[in-house]
């Protein structure tokens, strides 16, 4: 999406006519441009083209096979994928993946253009405010997990202590396999949401003064102004951060490693800690793969379809 | 920033009427935010707490007083100083090299002719889509077969440059002046003199944010270093956290003093370099 921008910049920045112009000169100009140029950009380009494209054919030709992570494995053709479609734990983890997106999304998306919309104006201690909304967002993931595992204990945890006190029951919390996910959402909501805090305030910067005191002139309310123009002027942001958060949730991991490890009984796993699973711990690396592979297909898709039907419908805040 | 009661007062009037009293604000926003960081307030409290304090029931909310007993068990009994100075080694080595590496590169993709230059932006870019649990199988089968696995090389390679600080240098040199470099190289410089000696030295909080930006992305990376690494004195600091969960339940005083030490470093380069970190991200998004 961004890709599109930078090229586009680039190519604006050219003076037009120079190019072809010293192109012209003659081959030994033209060498050293290139020379130059690909210097330049050749470590990095190969390097991250190198770490991804190369992987992602392997990982084709690894989830056609029945490797064990150490040999290569004989070919199987698509059984895997046939495998996956009968796999309970496969079909849970959607499951579970979907369910945390579904929660995710909307709830980081209003929590950071509320907060975003409060910071808006001029406000004592804004930079406090700021730093605190993202401190959860820049600590490790791994230390998060530990440390909410233990706020969240069913025993030793401090939620239950201060649900005790008050008289109340003791929930299970990670250790209820109905509560888990729950909890394991509104986590990783703490975690995340301040990202959008951010994004949300820099884009609501760009919303022009005159367009708000025209609204106020005509006598539009606070509502009203959030409601037609606040939302609409801040929509492609909207769809950027939510295209962002289904990125962050199909990749959710490193919470989960150190807090549920996607139990109890699978009530948290979800398609990347299944992945991890199976190849790291199973030593069923073909089938993995195969399961990466679905997982990369279906994200695809459900970006595009996201990105078209926010765009067509204006569906999204 | 600093204006007074008295100084707002009269600027403030005709949207005074709408947003009545601006202070109101704070009654949402100060209970929020320290709600946000109350969790780590108690894991600070808990790291100094002894095994008996925290295993009391109803768990106490506060430490008593203070017992660094977690810590020293942390230090003594697990590879812990060991794997905070891998992290160190593995995150600065990266670091510098996406600082050089993506400059680089950015620069390139944003002043330089060359052919093939809008293609490999856009595949570089393109591939920020591709999730990692996809590629993390074969990477460790080529560093496997590069007999790397299980070294520290094996956690920096992988991220010596960036689709992400790629991205950030070239919209941030697309909007760099012309005129310093060109001035250079009417005085004979070369691409790289050019580069090295006026461009850098004047992008410095371009390069700041994105070393900010890296240091806490490669400081708190977990999935990689936990298939990468299979023997304790070479795991990071967020590989060996992994190794606490579950393991020692009542051993919660020494495991939050090891997430209490994990926390600092990125949460002191956070608050130094925080308005380099905001606005690399913001600009990131606008483009």
């Amino acid at each position: 999406m961004s890709a599109a921008v930078v090229a586009k910049k680039t190519e604006r920045r050219d003076p037009p006519g120079r190019a072809p112009r010293r192109r012209g000169r003659g081959g030994r100009r033209g060498l050293a441009d290139q020379a130059t140029g690909w210097s330049f950009a050749g470590p990095s380009t190969l390097l991250v083209l190198g770490f991804s494209l190369l992987p992602m054919g392997w990982a084709l030709r690894l989830s056609m096979t029945d490797s064990d992570l150490v040999t290569e494995g004989q070919g199987v053709g698509l059984d895997n994928y046939r495998t996956l479609a009968d796999d309970p734990v496969f079909w849970k983890s959607i499951r579970n993946t979907l369910e945390l997106t579904a929660l995710y999304i909307p709830a980081s998306l209003l929590l950071g253009l509320v907060v975003a919309l409060l910071l808006n104006k001029p406000i004592r201690g804004i930079a406090f405010y700021r730093a605190c909304f993202l401190v959860p967002f820049v600590a490790s993931a791994a230390a998060e997990g530990l440390l909410m595992a233990f706020v969240f204990d069913k025993d030793f945890g401090a939620v239950n202590g201060l649900i005790t006190r008050a008289g109340l029951p003791a929930q299970g919390f990670l250790d209820d396999p109905s509560q888990a996910m729950f909890v394991i959402t509104g986590i990783f909501v703490w975690t995340q949401f301040g990202f959008n805090v951010v994004i949300y305030l820099a884009a609501l910067q760009d919303i022009s003064p005159e367009v708000l005191e025209a609204a106020a002139i005509d006598g539009a309310g606070r509502w009203r102004t959030f409601r037609h123009i606040i939302i609409p002027s801040v929509r492609p942001i909207s769809l950027f951060l939510a295209v962002w958060g289904l990125i962050d949730c199909l990749q959710f991991f490193d919470l989960l490693l150190t807090s549920t490890k996607g139990g109890p009984v699978n009530s948290t796993i979800t398609i990347v800690y299944y992945v991890w699973q199976l190849a790291f711990e199973y030593f069923t690396a073909g089938y993995g793969a195969a399961v990466a592979y679905a997982l990369f297909a279906g994200s695809l898709v459900a970006i595009v379809i996201g990105l078209l039907f926010g765009r067509r419908k204006g569906f999204l805040l | 920033m600093t204006a007074t009661p008295a100084g707002t007062a009269p600027t403030g009037k005709p949207g005074a009427r709408r947003w009545k009293m601006p202070d109101a604000r704070h009654l949402v926003l100060a209970p929020l935010s320290i709600l946000m960081v109350l969790p780590f307030v108690y894991m600070l409290g808990a790291s100094v707490m002894t095994r008996a304090q925290i295993n009391r029931y109803p768990p106490p909310l506060y430490p008593p007083g203070v017992d660094l007993s977690g810590y020293q068990e942390l230090l003594s009994d697990s590879q812990f100083p060991r794997w905070f100075l891998n992290s160190v080694l593995v995150s600065a080595a990266i670091v510098l090299s996406q600082v050089v590496l993506c400059s680089m590169a950015g620069y390139a993709f944003a002043r330089l002719r060359f052919s093939g230059r809008k293609v490999a932006l856009v595949l570089v870019i393109a591939t920020t889509l591709i999730p990692f649990q996809l590629t993390v199988i074969p990477t460790f089968l080529i560093f496997h077969r590069l007999h790397l696995i299980n070294t520290l090389a094996a956690l920096i390679v992988p991220q010596l440059a960036s689709a992400l600080g790629v991205y950030l240098m070239t919209s941030f040199f697309q909007n760099f002046p012309r005129e310093l470099e060109e001035a250079a190289r009417i005085d004979g410089c070369s691409r790289f003199g050019v580069f090295f000696r006026v461009v850098l030295p004047v992008a410095r909080p371009a390069l700041a944010a994105l070393a900010v930006i890296t240091f806490i992305y490669a400081w708190n990376d977990l999935f990689w270093p936990l298939v990468a690494i299979s023997s304790e004195d070479k795991y990071t600091v967020q590989a060996g956290l992994a190794t606490f969960q579950g393991q020692h339940r009542a051993d919660w005083p020494k495991i939050m003093a090891g997430t209490v030490l994990t926390t600092v470093p990125v949460l002191a380069v956070f608050i130094i370099g925080q308005r380099r970190f905001v606005q690399a991200l913001a600009g990131a998004v606008k483009g």
